[in-house]
């Protein structure tokens, strides 16, 4: 695995707001790869960025008020930030595939699925309209939707959320893409279909070679379904590694409690679960050192002053913390 | 989808009768008469007066007046005009074609132009193109249409003598389609001018909010351009509010038509009604005011039968 080429690389990934007075910034010099074939995790509390890193990478979001700002962002070889909108165009769907939180809204409500479905693979592959169809009917059977030549002309609000959920995958890998981003893909479904979800995500990357960049806040699905992880936090990566090992053993304190207040059955007699105390800081209030230190129980005047950086501390992990634990 | 229509036109009889009898009550709640013009008329003694009166009908109860009215209509008998005694349906089937013209004219323009600065306008939000179009329907919106007409009778027919200043033909050219449209542009523009305002705003807003909606992200993510994203999700999407709007704002496009026709001097049923007002012609007000309930209930009907074509939601539940 750690052989594997990157297919997209992310280097110092910034994404700001404008706000009367200032710029807000969400994304704050995000870097990772993702190799080929590979479910990259990207986790990290509500606020700390990860939405905005996903969006960022497809170049989906408005701007303005946003604005997009990295050294590079590496597709198959090519600057994601140098390509025309056109160029753009051709990719999103086709090579590098994005799917949502809100499988409800994130259909057309008045076009039948079977349609949208067809769309990518007429725009992109330039099939005609009849071999587009006989492909959907083929990806809708592969997404595990019964009888796929009724499922064509169902309407979105025909359909359960986890059904509606499976038509996005369909229409994401429509054209079997290098990466496909997946941003909290399970959150808005009931537990069991999550898993299902998941277990389709698994299968259909084995038989398409697709690379995942799997976005939530949920580290159940982490662990059920990434190679490697990294973890977020205010709009910077604290913690990257491998799943096994970061979560037997956490370098990073942020980490080290996130993993703690999983609620476990063998935990049953502790009378509270561990939390984090206080809150995310706020975009644009970032403080000078370690944008963690006021909430870590293991902060020194150090972690205050200076901002720790990213730095490999062997087995292919790395750590933005002056004080790691484990260490 | 037929259960539908039935139920709708069944629901709009009693929505019918209380029309009638809010119009009627008000028609002769209204002082004077049909027979006041006949009281300055040295040559007609009150005793011919009275004559006429028994011979109209206007002498009995107001009350009594209506039923016999209403049980014409209800066999499909729209009554007579009172100067004339012609058949009222055919006095207002005669001035259907002038104001249909004009009406439909201006209507076709203004959405054409409407829609376009609306669309414009939201792709282009805050742009200087969307800050003159707000503006510039602001300023149509608040002036009265009256004004805009003697506006551009004053520059147009008498300043600059490029169009005639009313009617719908000049003498001895009714054959002639090109003094047709000559006569028709000025009232045409005027009445489209407020309609278009109305309509780039509501566009505008409406495609808006549906650019904003997860779908069309997703559009932008399968790799769709923005004309396919425009015309595919965007477009059946703003229109269903449009077409809605559209049955809405039927009263106000006959309303502005009526103005327009008096300003311009167009035969058409605008002109009818006011002319029938000055008269007191009651059988034609009547008539006029069953006809237009009449043609708003049937596009609201239109109106919500198309929305249901275009959502399946509507359609299928």
């Amino acid at each position: 695995m750690d052989a594997a080429p990157a297919v997209l690389e992310a280097r110092n990934l910034r994404v700001g707001f404008r706000i009367p007075g200032g710029t807000m910034r969400a994304v704050d010099g995000v870097s990772f790869a993702l190799r080929q074939g590979e479910t990259l995790g990207l986790v990290g509390e509500s606020g700390s960025g990860k939405t905005m890193t996903s969006l960022a990478l497809l170049r989906l979001l408005e701007s303005p008020p946003a604005e997009l700002a990295a050294e590079a962002i590496l597709f198959e070889g090519r600057d994601l930030l140098r390509l025309s909108e056109g160029a753009m165009a051709d990719l999103r769907g086709a090579r590098l595939s994005m799917i949502f939180q809100e499988p409800m809204t994130s259909l057309n409500p008045l076009m039948a699925i079977g349609r949208q479905i067809d769309e990518p693979l007429v725009t992109h592959l330039g099939l005609s309209a009849r071999a587009a169809r006989a492909r959907t009917l083929d990806l809708l059977a592969r997404v595990g939707i019964a009888r796929p030549e009724q499922a064509v002309r169902a309407y979105p609000h025909q359909l359960s959320g986890g059904m509606r959920q499976r038509v996005m995958i369909a229409i994401a890998l429509a054209c079997r893409p290098a990466v496909l981003i997946a941003d909290e893909p399970t959150t808005a479904l009931d537990v069991t279909v999550q898993a299902q979800i998941l277990a389709l995500l698994r299968t259909l990357q084995e038989e398409m070679g697709t690379a995942i960049l799997l976005i939530t806040h949920d580290l159940a699905v982490i662990a059920e379904t990434a190679h490697r992880v990294a973890v977020m936090y205010a709009g910077r990566i604290v913690e990257t590694g491998p799943v096994a090992a970061l979560f037997a053993r956490p370098l990073h304190p942020y980490t080290e409690g996130l993993l703690r207040s999983i609620p476990r059955i063998s935990r049953v007699r502790e009378a509270t679960l561990p939390e984090i105390p206080g809150v995310v800081p706020a975009p644009g209030q970032l403080p000078a050192g370690c944008a963690f230190a006021a909430r870590c129980g293991f902060a020194d005047d150090a972690c205050h002053a200076t901002r720790p950086v990213l730095t490999p501390s062997g087995e292919g992990r790395e750590v933005a913390c002056w004080k790691p634990r484990h260490g | 989808m037929l259960s539908y229509v039935g139920r709708r036109v069944l629901q709009s009889v009693p929505l019918l009768i209380g029309v009638s009898i809010i119009g009627f009550a008000l028609m002769h709640l209204a002082p004077g008469g049909p027979l006041a013009v006949y009281t300055l008329n040295p040559t007609i003694t009150n005793q011919d007066i009275e004559r006429i009166r028994i011979v109209l009908g206007l002498d009995q109860p107001v009350h009594i007046q209506y039923f016999k009215w209403a049980s014409g209509m209800a066999t499909g008998n729209w009554g007579y005009t009172f100067f004339g005694g012609r058949p009222v349906l055919g006095v207002i089937l005669e001035r259907m074609p002038a104001t249909f013209l004009l009406m439909g004219s201006a209507l076709s323009l203004a959405i054409l132009i409407g829609c376009t600065i609306g669309v414009l306008g939201a792709v282009r939000r805050y742009s200087v193109f969307d800050m003159m179009a707000t503006s510039g329907a602001m300023v149509a919106l608040s002036f009265p249409t009256f004004w805009f007409g003697l506006m551009a009778i004053y520059l147009f027919a008498i300043k600059l003598g490029w169009l005639p200043s009313g009617g719908m033909y000049e003498l001895g050219e009714e054959d002639n389609l090109l003094d047709l449209v000559r006569h028709l542009i000025l009232p045409c523009l005027v009445l489209a001018l407020v309609i278009t305002a109305v309509w780039s705003r509501y566009t505008r807003s409406a495609f808006l909010e549906v650019m904003h909606q997860d779908y069309m992200r997703t559009a932008k993510a399968k790799g769709l351009r923005a004309p396919a994203r425009l015309l595919r999700h965007a477009l059946p999407n703003a229109l269903k509010p449009l077409i809605a709007l559209l049955g809405i704002e039927l009263p106000a496009l006959f309303s502005g038509a009526l103005v327009t026709e008096t300003i311009f001097g167009w035969p058409g049923m605008g002109r009818l009604f006011v002319d029938a007002l000055n008269m007191k012609e009651y059988p034609v007000l009547m008539g006029m005011i069953m006809f237009t309930a009449l043609f708003v209930i049937v596009g609201n009907l239109v109106a919500d039968i198309l929305i249901a074509l275009l959502d399946p939601r509507v359609r299928l539940s």
